[in-house]
C-alpha cells in the first residue's frame, strides 16, 4: 500500500474498511460452525473459495488453548484432579502449540512434495478449525460437570472422548480437502505426516541433547580456567 | 467408579510426566516414606504426609522383664485373651502365659510345656494358639502335625490331623501354622505347603473342606508362552499356583481376616491379588476397599537401606472398632485401615530403637493397645495410642454411635493436630450430612477429593435447593418457552391488522 494512496483515505473509507474487514472476520469465524457439520464441504471451501480467514483460525487456536486451561480450574473434582503443584501453564499451553506446529509443518512439508494444493497457511487454517468442537463441547461440559454428582456423570467421559474423536476425524478430512487428495492418499498421508512429526521430535531432541552438552562443554572449561587462575 | 478415577489420575500423570521428558526435566522429586518422622500417612495424591505419633511405647519386654529365667528362642506368635497374653516360644517348645498389671506390666503365670493325655504329651514347635468362649485352648502343634484341644485346665481333649482327603497331593504333610477357633468349635488351619485356602475342620474334628483359597493371578504373556509350549517344557516352567497365606485372625464378628505376604509387585500394582482378605463363613472376600490407594502397606517399594520391594504383611488384627492393623514385615512398620479400607496412620520401621523392628512376626490388641512381637529380638513390644491416636478412635466411636455434635468436634481436634489428615476432614463432612450440613459438608469432601461423599451430599443439596426455589424454576422456564412464542403471535396479530381486508378499503 503507497504512502500516497493512505494519505487520501478518508475517515469514511477506513471505518468502511474495518468494517468490512470485521464483517469478513465474522462470517470466516461463523463459517467454522458449517465446517464442523459438513466436514468434506466445508473444508473444501474453507481454502479453494477462501471462506475462512487465519485470524478466525488464530481465535479458534485461542479458544481451544483457553480452554484446556480454564478447564482445571472450573471443572468439578469429581471428574478432573489437579494437583496444583505440578501445573505449569507454558506447559499447557505447548501441550497444544507444539504438536499443532510440528503437524502443519510436517503434513506440509511431506504434502508439498506430493501434488498437495495446500500451502503451509492453508494446512494451519484448516487444521485450526478441525479443532473447534474441542471448546464447544468442552465449555459447556465444564459448567454442567458441577451440577451433577459421580453416578450422573458417566456422560462427562464420554462427551468427552466425543470432542476429541470429532476434532481427529475433521482434522483428517480438512487435510484431504484442503490438499484436494483421495480418501486413501489421505490416510496415506495422515500416517506419512505422523512419521514426520516423530521424526522431527527426534531430530529436535538430538539437537537440544547436543546444545546442551555442547554448552555445558564451554562452561567446564571456563570452570577449569577460574579455578587455575 | 473408583478404578476408573484412579486410571484418569495416572493417565494424567503418564501425560504430564511425557511432556516434561520432552523438555528434559527429571522427576524424580518424590520422598520415600518415613525418613524423617515415624508415623504418616499416605494423602489423595500418594504423597507422604507426617503425622503426629498415634502411637507410644509404653515398654518393651525382653526375657527379663517379663520375668523368665532363660531366654525365648523363635518365638513366632502372640495370643490375646482379655488380660491374658499367650505367647509361642517355638524353638522351646512351650507356650508362656502373661497377665496384663497395670499399663506397662506384664506378669509371668504359667509355662505350658506338655498337655496330660496327649500323644506325645510335649510340643514339638507349637507355632500358635488359640482360645475360645470356654476357655479352651487350641494349639497348633507343628511338627506333631496335629493341632491339640484342651479345656481351660490343660487336660486334653481332642486334636485335628491331616485330614484324609483327596483334595490334599498325596506329598504334603500336615504343618499347623497359624489357627482361629470360632464360637462353634470350629477351627479354621493355616498350614504351611497347602495353598488350597484355610483347612476348616468341624468342632467333631472332621475335615469339611478350603475356604477362601486366595486368587490365581497371571501374566498374559506367560499364559500365551505356555499354550505354546510343549508338555516337557510347560513342566519346567513355574505353574500358577495361589499364594499361602501368612497369617489369620478372628475378629469379634467372627469374620476371618487374612494376610499373605510376599507378593510378586505387578500382581499387587495391578490388583489381581490381595494382601489382605476379609472372609466371610462361605470363604468370599468381603473386605471393602474404598481408599484412595489398595490395602497394600507403603505405596513406595524403593531400596531404602537395602530393603526393595512391596510390603510384607506377616500378621493382622482387628480392633473392636473394626480398624485393622497389618505388620509388615519388611520394613518392620504397623499399618492401621478403617472399616472402608482407608489408611488410618502407619508408623514403624527396622531399627533397634523402642518403636523398631529387626523381624516382627505377630501382632495383637488388647483394648486398644497394641503387642508386637518380634522374632530376632525375642522382644514384646508394647504400645499405648497417644492422645492423637486416642481422639480419632473417639471420633470414630461417636459417630458410629449417632452422636454427630461430638464426632465433629472431636475430627476437628483431630484436624487441629493434623491439618493433613484427610480422614479428619471426610470425618467432620460426614458428621455434618447427618446432620443435615449438606452445602458445609460438600467443602469438607471436596477438599479431600472424596468423590462418593460429595456426590452423596451434592444430591441431597441440590434435592433441597430445587425444593426451596421451584417457584422460581418454574417462572424461569414458562418465561423461556412463552416470551418467543408470544412475541410471533404479537407479530402474526399485527401483520393481520395490517393485512385486513377493513384497512386496505380504508387506505383506499
Amino acid at each position: 500500500m503507497s504512502r500516497a494512496y493512505r494519505k487520501k483515505e478518508s475517515k469514511e473509507d477506513r471505518r468502511e474498511r474495518r468494517a468490512a474487514n470485521l464483517a469478513r472476520y465474522k462470517e470466516t469465524l461463523k463459517f467454522g460452525f458449517y465446517c464442523i457439520s459438513h466436514p468434506l464441504d466445508g473444508f473444501w471451501k474453507l481454502t479453494h473459495e477462501h471462506r475462512g480467514s487465519l485470524a478466525a483460525a488464530n481465535t479458534i487456536l485461542i479458544l481451544a488453548i483457553f480452554t484446556r486451561i480454564i478447564k482445571l480450574k472450573y471443572t468439578s473434582f469429581l471428574f478432573l484432579q489437579v494437583y496444583w503443584e505440578d501445573i505449569n501453564i507454558f506447559l499447557y499451553i505447548a501441550s497444544i502449540i507444539f504438536p499443532l506446529s510440528l503437524w502443519v509443518v510436517g503434513n506440509w512439508a511431506l504434502t508439498t512434495l506430493f501434488d498437495g494444493k495446500g500451502r503451509l497457511g492453508d494446512v494451519y487454517i484448516g487444521t485450526c478449525y478441525g479443532m473447534l468442537p474441542y471448546p464447544l463441547i468442552q465449555i459447556p461440559l465444564m459448567i454442567v460437570s458441577n451440577f451433577v454428582t459421580i453416578q450422573e456423570g458417566q456422560f462427562y467421559s464420554v462427551l468427552s472422548v466425543l470432542s476429541l474423536v470429532w476434532c481427529l476425524i475433521l482434522i483428517i478430512c480438512g487435510m484431504g480437502q484442503v490438499h484436494a487428495y483421495s480418501a486413501a492418499k489421505t490416510l496415506l498421508f495422515t500416517i506419512a505426516s505422523v512419521a514426520a512429526v516423530l521424526v522431527m521430535i527426534f531430530l529436535l531432541m538430538i539437537f537440544f541433547s547436543m546444545v546442551t552438552q555442547g554448552v555445558s562443554y564451554f562452561i567446564s572449561i571456563g570452570r577449569e580456567l577460574m579455578y587455575r587462575m | 467408579m473408583k478404578k476408573r478415577v484412579n486410571k484418569l489420575k495416572i493417565m494424567r500423570r503418564l501425560l504430564s510426566a511425557a511432556l516434561l521428558s520432552g523438555f528434559v526435566i527429571s522427576c524424580f522429586g518424590k520422598a520415600y516414606a518415613g525418613e524423617d518422622n515415624y508415623t504418616y500417612v499416605y494423602d489423595y495424591w500418594e504423597d507422604v504426609q507426617e503425622s503426629p505419633d498415634a502411637y507410644t511405647v509404653a515398654r518393651v519386654f525382653d526375657f527379663g522383664a517379663l520375668g523368665l529365667s532363660s531366654n525365648l528362642n523363635n518365638p513366632e506368635s502372640l495370643f490375646v485373651d482379655g488380660d491374658k497374653v499367650y505367647l509361642c516360644d517355638t524353638g522351646n517348645n512351650r507356650i508362656l502365659l502373661f497377665e496384663r498389671k497395670g499399663s506397662d506390666q506384664l506378669e509371668f503365670v504359667d509355662e505350658i510345656k506338655s498337655v496330660k493325655g496327649a500323644d506325645p504329651e510335649t510340643f514339638a514347635a507349637p507355632a500358635d494358639i488359640a482360645v475360645d468362649e470356654d476357655g479352651n485352648l487350641f494349639i497348633a502343634d507343628r511338627d506333631n502335625n496335629r493341632v491339640i484341644k484342651t479345656d481351660p485346665d490343660l487336660n486334653y481333649l481332642m486334636q485335628f490331623t491331616r485330614p484324609d482327603d483327596s483334595a490334599l497331593d498325596a506329598g504334603t504333610g500336615f504343618k499347623p501354622d497359624k489357627i482361629v477357633c470360632d464360637t462353634a468349635g470350629r477351627i479354621y488351619c493355616e498350614a504351611s505347603g497347602i495353598n488350597k485356602g484355610l483347612l476348616k475342620f468341624e468342632s467333631d474334628g472332621v475335615f469339611s473342606g478350603f475356604v477362601g483359597a486366595t486368587r490365581v493371578s497371571y501374566n498374559f504373556m506367560d499364559y500365551i508362552w505356555k499354550r505354546l509350549a510343549s508338555q516337557a517344557q510347560r513342566e519346567q516352567m513355574v505353574s500358577f499356583v495361589p499364594t499361602e497365606y501368612d497369617n489369620v485372625y478372628m475378629d469379634r464378628e467372627g469374620f476371618i481376616y487374612a494376610v499373605s505376604g510376599g507378593l510378586k509387585e505387578e500382581d499387587l500394582k495391578n490388583e489381581t491379588v490381595d494382601a489382605v482378605r476379609k472372609l466371610n463363613m462361605m470363604g468370599t472376600d468381603i473386605l471393602v476397599r474404598n481408599g484412595d490407594y489398595p490395602v497394600f502397606g507403603d505405596l513406595y517399594w524403593g531400596g531404602g537401606g537395602g530393603i526393595s520391594g512391596p510390603s510384607y504383611f506377616k500378621d493382622v488384627t482387628v480392633l473392636d472398632n473394626d480398624i485393622y492393623i497389618c505388620l509388615d514385615q519388611k520394613r518392620g512398620r504397623l499399618f492401621g485401615y478403617d472399616d472402608q479400607g482407608r489408611m488410618v496412620y502407619a508408623f514403624g520401621g527396622n531399627g533397634n530403637q523402642a518403636g523398631y523392628f529387626r523381624n516382627p512376626v505377630s501382632i495383637e490388641h488388647m483394648g486398644n493397645d497394641l503387642l508386637v512381637l518380634d522374632q530376632l529380638d525375642c522382644t514384646i513390644t508394647l504400645f499405648i495410642p497417644t492422645h492423637y491416636g486416642s481422639l480419632i478412635y473417639q471420633a470414630m466411636e461417636q459417630f458410629d454411635n449417632g452422636e454427630y455434635d461430638d464426632a465433629q468436634a472431636t475430627w476437628e481436634e483431630v484436624k487441629t493436630l493434623n491439618g493433613n489428615y484427610a480422614l479428619a476432614y471426610i470425618g467432620i463432612g460426614r458428621s455434618m450430612y447427618r446432620k443435615g450440613q449438606y452445602k458445609e459438608s460438600m467443602k469438607y469432601f471436596e477438599a479431600k477429593y472424596d468423590d462418593e461423599n460429595y456426590s452423596r451430599a451434592f444430591a441431597q443439596y441440590r434435592k433441597q435447593w430445587i425444593r426451596e426455589n421451584i417457584i422460581g424454576i418454574i417462572v424461569i422456564i414458562l418465561a423461556i418457552f412463552l416470551v418467543p412464542m408470544s412475541i410471533g403471535r404479537v407479530y402474526q396479530i399485527k401483520e393481520e391488522i395490517d393485512n385486513a381486508d377493513i384497512f386496505k378499503l380504508m387506505k383506499k
